[in-house]
């Protein structure tokens, strides 16, 4: 359908400016981000598993965190998530327009456009967070993301937050949300609520 | 054989001052109307006596004729005046745009002060501006005379030359803190400082005994205030009923045990010239400011009696 | 908090000359809590202007309702219906509260009952002392927790005035109640902490810009503005 079509060259386009944009930077060799991944349930989540079982690579140094919509994430939690060390957060949501909560996704770009001001204020790099879209169909999207975000962390080196507590960023983000974080293993009633999108960048089955 | 003085505004109060003499000032209270007549009776009184005369400005903010007008007046009439300035009845573009006013009309000399609040008067329902204090006032004008620019930081082609004063309360709360908010004010920008009266000397002394550890006499020229008591009465409603002040009661004592009327005045001027006399051998202080309130008349006579006449010509 | 007071009962009644129907209308929050127009103190309003109306054999009907908040519509909705009965309502909720009341029910008359005075603090039961001036520029790190916009009864930034005495501020008030002196409170707090030097220090005038001076002023929080 041409609306998705566009929304998927939107979040593909943007994710090549930014991978543009980051070129600049010096490479932080030996340097592997840990980063944490805030995926919602019906598409992200989802996107991810398709991903693992297409085989598709992507980066370790994602950790995720389920959660049943991206609308769940507070603006404390991805400050904790960068406060506890982590060098780079993103949240990826259902396509615009296709949330299952009907506007879940538009309050989590909300809320991450919000963590960007607060992070420019205590002069961090705003690029560290980032919100994305995709629908559950969108594996190869999915990885590619982790891949592309993943890179754009290494050149902008490490999160300048030190000591580390000793904590693990994500368990730390974790006891944060309580229950707002799903279980990592999806729950057998497993139905999208959202009819996955025709597979239109070609997947590699 | 006069030595070149460095001066900021040529009034002849700062000559006096910067010369090193002993300076002798006056006050006038203008008329509650629109009376020329009583500021030029009054002024002429003191021509010779004093080498300035304060003008009021709306003093415990009951409304009279401004002092800036009074101030001219009592130019015009060939006394040099002392303009007060209270931060209670104009903000700060009033107050730039009136010292420009007094100085393209020949007037020199500014008192910043902080002014009475607006309930002790006749208009209790005014609104009270302060929107600034009576040390960002000295800045604000040290800045304009010095840098030549307003409060907003933009320049002027003309700067106003000016002398410019404070007041200072040695006996007010907190003490401790009385000689260094002269030293404030010193740091804004004050050129003099009137006090406010003194009855209690031994007090006085300690003040200036602060005043004088912290420098600031050598950096700020210091006028003690005195005022003659008229009468026992008044000397018991200064001391009941204005604020800040400190009358010993011994003072009081010492005019009640005179006769009312003509005995106890002349028992108030000779406390008044003893007080001068005492105050002028104290370190630190560069002359005296007589504020004989209602009572102008008896300044030539204190003045006289105190030895401080003639007035220095300073060229 | 915000406090008020009800005004005199006179001009409040002189309010419901001309009408047969009105309204007095409490406020649960800051009203409430200093006592003044809760729907306590509204039961209490009503109840005195039906006594005073029935002593002038006047036929006048008065009823009260309170509203968890006035300035917020969602409360208001929930006496609207109530209110949509009266011609003439009588407000007890702070100067916020009357206005939204009168903007949601536009043009009903919805007249104020009260005074609101002050942004003020319970010093103890009872008792409430003005604290904030809510100058948009808040100082008071630098004066102790103290607030010399509001405290200080001339503004002063570089301490107390020729008139602070023991204490205490020239100004008295209205009933020859005593005042602190603000700057005499800050200066001993400062000496407490050590950190006297800055009462030496001289601040520059204060921006009243940020203030009411500078015309009627609005806050928005972008993060939270619906999509």
């Amino acid at each position: 359908m041409a609306d998705d079509a566009d929304r998927t060259k939107l979040t593909v386009d943007a994710l090549s400016a930014v991978a543009t944009a980051v070129e600049v930077l010096p490479t932080n060799e030996g340097f592997e981000p840990e980063i944490i991944v805030f995926a919602c349930h019906y598409c992200a989540y989802a996107a991810a598993d398709l991903a693992g079982s297409m085989r598709l690579q992507y980066p370790t140094n994602i950790r995720m965190i389920k959660l049943p919509c991206t609308g769940k994430l507070e603006v404390i939690h991805l400050l904790k998530a960068l406060e506890a060390g982590a060098d780079g957060v993103y949240a990826a949501g259902c396509l615009e327009g296709q949330c299952h909560y009907l506007e879940g996704n538009l309050w989590a770009r909300k809320r991450m456009g919000h963590v960007k001001t607060l992070l420019e204020e205590v002069g961090m790099d705003p690029r560290r967070v980032e919100m994305f879209n995709m629908s559950s169909a969108m594996g190869p999207l999915f990885a590619q993301t982790a891949r592309d975000f993943t890179e754009r962390i290494r050149n902008l080196g490490p999160n300048p937050v030190r000591p580390r507590d000793g904590f693990e960023p994500a368990e730390v983000v974790r006891a944060q949300m309580g229950d707002a974080a799903l279980p990592e293993a999806p729950p057998d009633d497993d139905t999208p609520a959202v009819t996955p999108v025709t597979v239109e960048e070609g997947s590699k089955r | 054989m006069s030595e070149a003085l460095t001066l900021k505004a040529g009034s002849n109060l700062e000559k006096v001052l910067t010369a090193g003499k002993f300076a002798v000032t006056g006050e006038c209270g203008p008329p509650k109307s629109a009376d020329a007549s009583v500021i030029e009776k009054k002024v002429k009184l003191l021509i010779g006596y004093v080498d300035a005369v304060n003008v009021t400005d709306n003093q415990t903010a009951v409304v009279r004729v401004s002092s800036v007008a009074s101030a001219y007046l009592a130019q015009q009439n060939g006394i040099e005046a002392v303009m007060q300035m209270t931060c209670r009845d104009r903000n700060r573009l009033a107050m730039q745009a009136d010292i420009l006013g007094a100085s393209v009309l020949g007037l020199k000399n500014i008192l910043c002060l902080t002014g009475d609040h607006v309930s002790f008067g006749n208009h209790p329902q005014a609104k009270g501006v302060h929107d600034l204090d009576s040390i960002s006032l000295i800045r604000m004008y040290k800045d304009m005379r010095d840098e030549k620019r307003f409060q907003s930081g933009e320049e002027m082609d003309v700067a106003p030359p000016l002398y410019i004063g404070c007041a200072e309360n040695p006996f007010g709360d907190p003490l401790e803190f009385r000689a260094m908010r002269l030293k404030k004010k010193v740091v804004a920008g004050a050129d003099f400082v009137q006090t406010q009266c003194i009855f209690n000397i031994p007090r006085f002394k300690q003040w200036m005994e602060a005043v004088r550890a912290l420098g600031v006499h050598q950096e700020i020229k210091i006028l003690a205030g005195i005022t003659p008591i008229k009468s026992a009465g008044m000397a018991n409603y200064m001391k009941k009923f204005v604020p800040g002040m400190d009358v010993p009661q011994e003072i009081i004592d010492r005019i009640a045990a005179k006769e009312k009327g003509e005995a106890q005045q002349a028992e108030g001027k000779k406390l008044a010239v003893e007080m001068i006399k005492e105050l002028a051998e104290v370190e630190g202080v560069a002359g005296v400011h007589i504020m004989a309130v209602e009572w102008e008349a008896a300044v030539p006579e204190i003045v006289e009696a105190a030895g401080l006449m003639p007035r220095p010509a300073v060229a | 908090m915000i406090t008020a007071e009800r005004k005199p009962f006179d001009e409040i009644y002189a309010m419901t000359e001309g009408h047969d129907e009105v309204l007095v209308a409490g406020c649960d929050t800051c009203v409430a809590i200093c006592l003044t127009g809760g729907e306590k103190e509204a039961e209490i309003l009503a109840s005195e202007i039906s006594i005073k109306a029935k002593s002038e054999g006047r036929e006048l009907k008065v009823e009260h309702t309170a509203a968890i908040r006035q300035c917020e519509w969602e409360y208001l909705d929930m006496i609207a219906d109530k209110v949509g009965e009266f011609p003439l309502v009588l407000s007890m909720g702070c100067g916020i509260g009357i206005q939204s009341m009168a903007e949601k029910f536009s043009p009903k008359l919805v007249m104020p009952a009260v005074n609101t005075n002050m942004l003020g603090m319970p010093q103890e039961h009872a008792v409430w002392l003005e604290r904030c001036a809510a100058c948009g520029e808040c100082v008071i790190g630098e004066t102790a927790g103290i607030c010399p916009v509001v405290r200080c009864s001339k503004s002063l930034m570089n301490g107390p005035c020729g008139g602070s005495h023991a204490g205490l501020c020239e100004v008295v008030g209205p009933d020859q109640e005593e005042t602190e002196c603000a700057w005499a409170l800050i200066w001993e707090r400062l000496k407490a902490q050590g950190r006297e030097d800055l009462m030496f220090a001289n601040r520059p005038p204060k921006d009243w810009s940020k203030s009411s001076s500078g015309g009627p002023r609005k806050m928005v929080r972008e993060e939270a503005k619906p999509i």
